[in-house]
């Protein structure tokens, strides 16, 4: 059975099923809030969930029972007392290597740590008192810290993406941080502004391959990108048959590091599936070539729109199964590592994030 | 700031709000004005922190607060007897 947890603009979805058999919503909660993010650390089964209401603020949320009714507000997701920022939206929730360790990434550009599985929350101090902080330049989203890559192993060893701060590496567990931006030269930008380290580079999800973890893969707004050397310099890999190089998303196969997954929409002023057709490319050669896996997905006045979190995968190699849900509530999946498609659920709210587990 | 001779107000809280606060819709708090009633309800009920005002020391921006049926602020003085709603705003979509 395969758990879809599901972040909508109106409420938290669980569903679960099969590839052969079809998904079922078991769980609405949440009601009405918008759930940036849900997810379950497989180490406790623990489900926390990231709800930005527009009344009362960004919170983490976390329940070991019931989905549908036990939830416990975390605590410590909050800036420092008396600064001139305040927390905005928590994007991500990411498991660490270290028992208990769990990541989040929010805007502005932070990222809070849990050694507890998530009940109480501290701000990463290192990230947080970057002495360009104050240059950092938000995305459209806002300046958000979306993409938090673990080093299967290597507790210490971490990466995080901020739009439109671009990467930022650590080896000693965030205490000091590094720029992994050699390499990403935006459109965007004027020639002279790319010797500018401080103007922006907008990352709009990263992925890393667990089994050859100096490999990265990136969607960038307006590139696809690949590291071979821990997210220090990125070589752009987006031609080679992608009808686009913009769009959010982006997946691998966790057990071929030359795998990777994403989902191309027209261009950042039409942020819609190409042609009507909606696709799902893979790239099974690093990125040097990529091929459309559509079948069974709509292919004929379809302008759907995928958000950076709203895909996902469960399993890995021939047992791959992908997720990915849309704005206009629709979730599809895959339980043959993207060769055919099926609904998982339609008319959902705008889908915001997806894990499959 | 609060002291011991602070005015009493009556703070009125509804749906998430009053259940963060035990369930209990109307509260008398000593403050001088909105800031310090919120404050004062924030230590009464530790679980609100966060809820109405931010890190920042402002009230959220889609929340409104009335005293005695006027728009207020964080500033607004409060009198003893004060009426202070804490209201969602209508926003969204």
């Amino acid at each position: 059975m395969t758990e879809l947890i599901v972040g909508t603009k109106k409420g938290l979805f669980v569903l679960e099923g099969e590839p052969d058999a079809g998904f079922e919503v078991t769980t609405r909660a949440f009601a009405g809030e918008p759930v940036d993010f849900a997810t379950r650390d497989p180490r406790t089964g623990r489900l926390l969930a990231t709800v930005t209401s527009p009344f009362y603020g960004p919170k983490i949320f976390f329940t070991d029972g019931d989905p549908g009714e036990d939830w416990s507000q975390a605590d410590g997701v909050a800036l420092p007392e008396g600064g001139d920022r305040a927390l905005e939206r928590i994007w991500v929730i990411a498991p660490g290597e270290a028992e208990g360790t769990l990541y989040a990434g929010g805007d502005p550009g932070v990222l809070f740590e849990s050694h507890d599985g998530g009940a109480s929350w501290e701000l990463n101090a290192g990230l947080w008192g970057q002495p360009s902080r104050s240059q950092w330049q938000p995305g459209g989203g806002g300046l958000c810290l979306h993409s938090i890559c673990t080093w299967p192993g290597e507790p210490d060893r971490l990466a995080v993406a901020v739009s439109a701060a671009g990467m930022w590496l650590t080896e000693d567990a965030g205490r000091t941080w590094r720029r992994g931006n050699s390499g990403l030269n935006p459109r965007y930008l004027p020639e002279e502004a790319l010797r500018d380290e401080n103007a922006g580079r907008c990352v709009h999800h990263v992925e890393r391959a667990p089994q050859r973890p100096e490999r990265m893969f990136m969607q960038f707004h307006g590139g696809v990108f690949r590291s071979d050397d821990a997210g220090a310099s990125w070589t752009d890999i987006g031609g080679g048959g992608l009808p686009s190089d913009f769009g959010f998303p982006l997946m691998v196969d966790p057990a071929d590091p030359d795998s990777a997954y994403v989902i191309p929409l027209v261009a950042d002023m039409d942020r819609v599936t190409p042609d009507g057709r909606v696709r799902v490319y893979e790239t099974r050669d690093g990125g040097s070539s990529w091929a459309p896996r559509g079948a069974g997905l709509p292919a004929e006045h379809a302008y759907l729109t995928v958000l950076r979190q709203a895909f996902s995968r469960a399993g890995a190699g021939e047992g791959l199964e992908l997720y990915f849900g849309a704005t206009n509530g629709d979730v599809f999946g895959s339980g043959d590592a993207g060769a055919t498609w099926f609904n998982a659920a339609t008319r959902l709210p705008p889908v915001y994030s997806v894990v499959a587990l | 700031m609060t002291t011991y001779d602070s005015p009493m107000a009556l703070v009125r809280v509804r749906g998430p709000l009053r259940r963060l606060a035990d369930g209990t819709a109307e509260h008398e708090l000593a403050g001088e004005t909105v800031l310090e009633l919120l404050r004062a309800l924030e230590r009464a009920h530790p679980a609100m922190i966060g809820w109405v005002v931010d890190e920042r020391g402002r009230i959220r921006r889609h929340i409104n607060v009335f005293v005695n049926g006027e728009r207020g602020g964080e500033a607004t003085a409060v009198a003893a007897g004060d009426r202070v709603e804490v209201l969602p705003a209508i926003t969204g979509g």
